[in-house]
């Protein structure tokens, strides 16, 4: 074919001699978390709504279910339900808001943004780590506001009194292990938002399988005995999550006696938990960053 | 094959499924080139372009861009080249430096030399006193500034622009090409550009025009009217078919059919025209005569119109 006729040749990498061919780690990894939380704070309903719901739902299921409430043969015979429901609540604030940063993947794949990050030199676990990493900062930030805020309602009447008391040894693990959790929880919803075309296909995903799996995660009701019921439990890994979280809040306090004689409603211990959730969360990722890794035409969009 | 091309590709085709998106392309596209890929919507130029910005991988036959091959060196391609999306791909809710500043951070540049690259680019594109808006308040052709900015932060060698004039005013295309082709001058940076536009195909220094997937034409806007002998003579009329036989007995052309209009391409048009209105005076209804556009080249080579094959 033809060759054209006045063209200044250039060899290829001329103009981009300055650039060491190496795929920068965490500079992207800071930027788009950096961006994640930017995002967040110039949605001002955002915040508000993530935050509010859950604290509502605590004081309304709190008194409501208060006096059919009964203590788990764990726990002591006075604690009411709304301070069992206390850390489930805190799960419940990681899990949405981890949960609903991911629906900005299916945003930004729609507005384009996300291509411009795709062609971008990056290897594909900065974009998993990037995305993953504001996600688990803006819901750690809320929970741990809940969990201060949240007893402090004692004074207004809204909550009972409760037997936490956070030491600054349990208060550090506490916060590790809600970090944890929602690094965990954060990936599992990149997984289901990555392939994921519309916001609504997410919504449908939300209300019969991560609504479910919260319910189902002894943070609402207690495991029973036995039945089927029981097993789901003991089957979901955010049992763990909620678990694990529970022991941490009552690490100097008497009040959870952790049950030693293995029966089927004792709470599954510390080490447990932290095992299954570490499994939880590197499954979660691994899975992020391979179905990330793929050069489908679903990225072409 | 030269070494030294920005773009080789051979033997390219690409499917979805059942569809068959690229059939056995074969081009290349020079350093220092503005290459135009001209075709209609749904004609394949897309996907070429999601297989040359390393997100599409190569089903069959070979990509080179920059001289790395695309399925095995997507990352090294990703350092040298800048792209530019169709759909925007600005965060509406940051300002026009933040974005800049979240894509030197991919690039992996920070510091002074990314303060100095961005304000550079801001103020060699105009954006100099919009820095600090957001980009949901720009207007299109602003955006689409601020998209090719963030595109030119890394010193790319190759810039992969797709359709660029979209949403932009006559006035804010006219002033996009024009910098386009200071930039290419300056810089001796490719330009591969996407268009369904004909007067953006124009100004390309070589085009290749796609159809269903297919290479119909390779190389400049001349070359290409060039090859359509002399004057093109568009009739319109109540009954093509029959007006069609009538010319061909008479004058000893085979006129082509372009939906209900007929089309002859022929040397001393005026002549022709002449005589072909005083042989069918109540058959013929318009008559244009014309020098070739690059549409008559489509036409001619594909055998329909430009926006037929967008409609199917």
């Amino acid at each position: 074919m033809s060759t054209p006729t006045s063209v200044e040749t250039s060899p290829p990498a001329a103009t981009s001699r300055e650039l060491k061919p190496r795929a920068a780690f965490w500079l992207p990894i800071w930027t788009l978390t950096w961006r994640e939380l930017v995002r967040f704070f110039r949605q001002r309903t955002r915040v508000v709504g993530a935050l509010g719901q859950p604290i509502i739902f605590w004081i309304l299921f709190g008194a409501g279910l208060h006096g059919t409430f009964q203590a788990p043969s764990w726990a002591a015979e006075s604690m009411s339900y709304q301070e069992y429901f206390f850390p489930g609540v805190a799960v419940m604030i990681l899990m949405f808001t981890a949960i609903f940063s991911t629906i900005s993947i299916i945003e930004d794949r729609r507005e384009g943004f996300l291509q411009g990050v795709l062609v971008a030199p990056i290897s594909r676990l900065s974009l998993v780590l990037g995305k993953l990493c504001g996600g688990t900062v803006l819901a750690v930030l809320q929970a741990v506001l809940f969990i201060a805020v949240g007893p402090l309602l004692f004074f207004l009447g809204l909550a009972p009194s409760m037997q936490i008391e956070f030491t600054l040894t349990s208060a550090a693990l506490s916060l590790a292990f809600v970090t944890l959790l929602a690094f965990t929880l954060t990936a599992l919803g990149y997984m289901i938002a990555w392939p994921m075309d519309s916001t609504q296909g997410f919504h449908a995903i939300m209300s019969v399988f991560l609504m479910p799996m919260w319910l189902l995660s002894g943070a609402f009701f207690p495991a029973g005995e036995s039945g089927w019921l029981s097993w789901v439990i003991r089957l979901n890994p955010l049992t763990y999550g909620v678990a694990g979280l529970r022991r941490l809040m009552y690490w100097n306090s008497s009040s959870l006696h952790g049950v030693t004689d293995a029966s089927s409603e004792s709470l599954p211990s510390l080490t447990l938990c932290l095992l299954v959730t570490c499994v939880f969360c590197f499954a979660c990722v691994g899975m992020s960053v391979w179905l990330t890794g793929r050069r489908t035409s679903k990225d072409s969009r | 094959m030269s070494a030294s091309a920005a773009i080789a590709v051979q033997g390219l085709t690409h499917r979805y499924g059942d569809h068959q998106a690229l059939r056995d392309l074969e081009f290349q596209v020079e350093c220092g080139e503005i290459f135009g890929l001209l075709g209609p919507n749904g004609g394949g130029k897309t996907t070429l372009f999601r297989i040359l910005s390393t997100l599409l991988p190569v089903q069959e036959g070979t990509a080179c861009v920059l001289g790395f091959d695309v399925n095995n060196k997507p990352s090294e391609i990703r350092f040298r080249i800048g792209v530019t999306f169709q759909a925007p791909s600005l965060d509406a809710k940051l300002t026009v430096r933040e974005n800049l500043i979240h894509q030197a951070h991919l690039y992996g540049l920070s510091g002074s030399t990314m303060r100095t690259r961005i304000d550079d680019r801001l103020q060699r594109l105009g954006l100099g006193e919009r820095a600090h808006d957001r980009v949901e308040s720009l207007s299109g052709g602003l955006k689409r500034r601020v998209e090719i900015a963030k595109g030119l932060l890394h010193d790319p060698a190759l810039l992969l622009l797709d359709e660029p004039s979209t949403g932009l005013d006559p006035g804010a295309r006219h002033d996009l090409w024009q910098y386009l082709q200071r930039l290419r001058s300056e810089t001796g940076v490719t330009v591969l550009v996407a268009t369904h536009l004909m007067d953006e195909a124009e100004r390309c220094d070589r085009l290749a025009i796609l159809d269903a997937g297919q290479l119909v034409a390779l190389g400049t806007p001349d070359e290409l009217r060039q090859s359509i002998g002399g004057d093109c003579i568009t009739i319109g009329c109540r009954n093509a078919d029959d007006l069609s036989g009538m010319i061909a007995d008479r004058f000893a052309v085979q006129p082509k059919r372009v939906g209900d209009n007929l089309r002859i391409e022929r040397e001393d048009g005026h002549e022709f025209l002449r005589d072909l209105v005083a042989a069918f005076p109540d058959d013929v209804t318009t008559v244009s005569l014309g020098k070739p556009t690059l549409e008559d080249v489509f036409i001619d080579r594909t055998g329909h119109r430009f926006w037929e094959a967008e409609a199917e």
